[in-house]
């Protein structure tokens, strides 16, 4: 895989003083889905909008596709389509010449068949020739999609794209960026759901005050910094955990019908046979075992507190 | 250079101008029209000639230049600020285009505007007074330079606005009162020798004379020094935008 957006050494100081983004360096392989996970404020929307050429960086490079964002400004922002977070649209003109209006300001030749093929995509064709103004929020969103799909970029960012969206759309949006993703456009988009993050990115990377903490592969990141719990539920309630068991760290439920047990999947011993070996000669009975592998919010949470 | 870029803006924002025709147009003629019967026929009528035209005739350049102006302005500095307000101008500042090529697109598509309005009160005026144009191909480029300067202008002011109440601030306060003190309803001959040298200071008595010069042969100021008048002020104007769009001022953080 060759890296499609690069970015070096970038910082953005904006007139007040504040330190939006701190030498951040991100690499983004061409076809892959990057989300990019922090809470609001972390540098985010600034990041992307700097890649995008909103934004003027302070100092440092990004290179879309080989060309440098700065110096080459049309190559690189032919490359890419740009959903906003906030839902920004004229409000009088019709989805088509809105979507219509786009392509053409990205330099390419009006195709209106084109156009269509992008609404019937979104499921906006019976919306073709209604005006942005009457359409609920959710459509409108779905616009914003068309317009950045309209010159046909081949990296897409998507800020916030389920911000205030209903569970079916976002559904149908992952529908969306899955199709996107095989017709071979990379994809980044910003979140601070992590459920979307998990549902949809290959690669997710954790931005916390213009910092980037941590990024890597979706599945590797949970695999290697997931801790996973073992609930044991117990015949009779217990009412203290016995002391033979007290270096198990137990964790005892308010009820005593049931004990958790936290251990590291990377450790060379997960302690648990010994664990179940303890119990017994403790004399708790055991009615059920369960497993449950920590998700990436716990990974989030964890990092962005130690951030702080 | 990205043409189709320029092409879009242009086609984009005379689609407005076709949408909202009565306001954009047939409120500037009706206005324009009321003139000529308040100061061309009714009072129009008290008033002697006035260097060797008849009042009615001699307003009709001046007439032509305020609804130019101020609608140069309007239409221009809507077009751009209507993006900024409704956050679409992030689409602007992503999309592969230049600055030049944005002023293009925009002050292209208010400046034609405006010179449609021109003509349109132009055409008006033959209903109401019998009126010859000595220099038509100059009374063209005069008012050709006019809208881009004047859109020029809108164009800065839309970009600097943060509201409403300020896009209209500069046309109420600026543009409006120099337009109607430039002479556009009378020659400054007709006043006292000290306010005859106070005007000399508004630039707009420069671009009123040389328009008024190419209907009648004769104006208040020689029509060399309006076109460097003009000439000057849309190089001042350019240079403005230019330097905008070197330091992102108001626009690009």
């Amino acid at each position: 895989m060759t890296a499609i957006v690069s970015v070096k050494n970038l910082r953005k100081a904006y007139d007040g003083g504040f330190e939006a983004l701190k030498s951040v360096n991100l690499e983004i392989e061409e076809g892959e889905i990057l989300a990019l996970l922090g809470p609001n404020g972390a540098g985010k929307t600034t990041l992307i909008s700097t890649i995008c050429g909103i934004v003027t960086p302070t100092s440092g490079t990004v290179t879309v596709g080989g060309f440098d964002t700065q110096n080459d400004f049309r190559e690189t922002r032919s490359m890419i389509g740009l959903v906003p977070q906030e839902i920004s649209l004229e409000p009088f003109e019709t989805v088509f010449s809105t979507v219509s209006f786009s392509r053409g300001l990205f330099g390419k030749p009006r195709d209106d068949a084109r156009i269509d093929e992008i609404l019937a995509q979104l499921s906006l064709a019976d919306k073709r020739d209604n005006k942005v103004i009457t359409l609920s929020g959710g459509m409108k969103r779905r616009v914003l999609i068309a317009k950045a799909l309209a010159h046909e970029p081949r990296v897409l960012f998507l800020d916030e794209p389920s911000a205030g969206v209903d569970v079916e759309l976002r559904k149908d949006m992952w529908d969306v960026v899955a199709k996107l993703k095989a017709s071979g456009v990379t994809i980044i988009l910003t979140t601070h759901y992590i459920e979307e993050a998990e549902a949809i990115a290959d690669r997710v990377g954790i931005i916390a005050n213009g910092e980037i903490l941590l990024i890597q592969n979706k599945a590797e990141l949970m695999a290697q910094m997931g801790q996973k719990q073992l609930r044991i539920d117990l015949a009779e309630p217990a009412a203290e955990i016995p002391a033979a068991l007290a270096g198990y760290e137990l964790q005892r439920a308010p009820d005593g019908r049931s004990l958790t047990y936290t251990y590291d999947t990377k450790g060379p011993r997960t302690g648990i046979t010994t664990l179940l070996n303890d119990l017994q000669k403790a004399g708790l009975q055991m009615t059920d075992l369960q497993t449950q592998q920590s998700s990436l919010e716990d990974i989030f949470v964890g990092l962005v507190k130690e951030d702080q | 250079m990205n043409l189709h870029a320029v092409k879009t803006i242009y086609v984009n924002e005379m689609r407005r101008f076709w949408r909202t025709i009565m306001q954009s147009l047939i409120s500037p003629v009706l206005s324009t029209s009321l003139y000529f019967v308040v100061f061309g026929a009714a009072i129009g009528s008290r008033i002697d000639q006035v260097e060797g035209v008849g009042y009615g005739a001699f307003i009709v350049p001046g007439l032509i230049m305020l609804s130019v102006m101020t609608q140069a302005t309007a239409n221009a500095s809507f077009g751009i600020y209507f993006p900024k307000f409704t956050g679409t101008i992030y689409e602007l500042l992503s999309a592969p285009v230049s600055f030049l090529e944005i002023v293009a697109g925009y002050v292209g598509a208010a400046a034609t505007k405006a010179m449609f309005i021109g003509l349109i009160i132009l055409a008006t005026a033959f209903f109401f007074i019998d009126i010859q144009i000595a220099h038509p191909f100059a009374m063209i480029a005069l008012l050709v330079l006019t809208c881009i300067s004047f859109s020029l202008l809108g164009f800065i002011i839309g970009i600097w606005a943060g509201n409403f109440e300020q896009l209209q601030l500069i046309p109420l306060l600026v543009i409006t009162p120099l337009v109607f003190l430039g002479g556009s309803f009378y020659s400054i001959t007709m006043l006292p020798p000290v306010w005859q040298t106070i005007t000399l200071f508004n630039p707009v008595v420069y671009l009123i004379s040389g328009f008024r010069w190419s209907f009648f042969g004769a104006a208040d100021v020689s029509i060399g020094v309006s076109l460097l008048a003009i000439g000057l002020f849309t190089a001042l104007c350019l240079g403005f935008i230019g330097w905008i769009f070197r330091t992102g001022w108001r626009i690009r953080q």
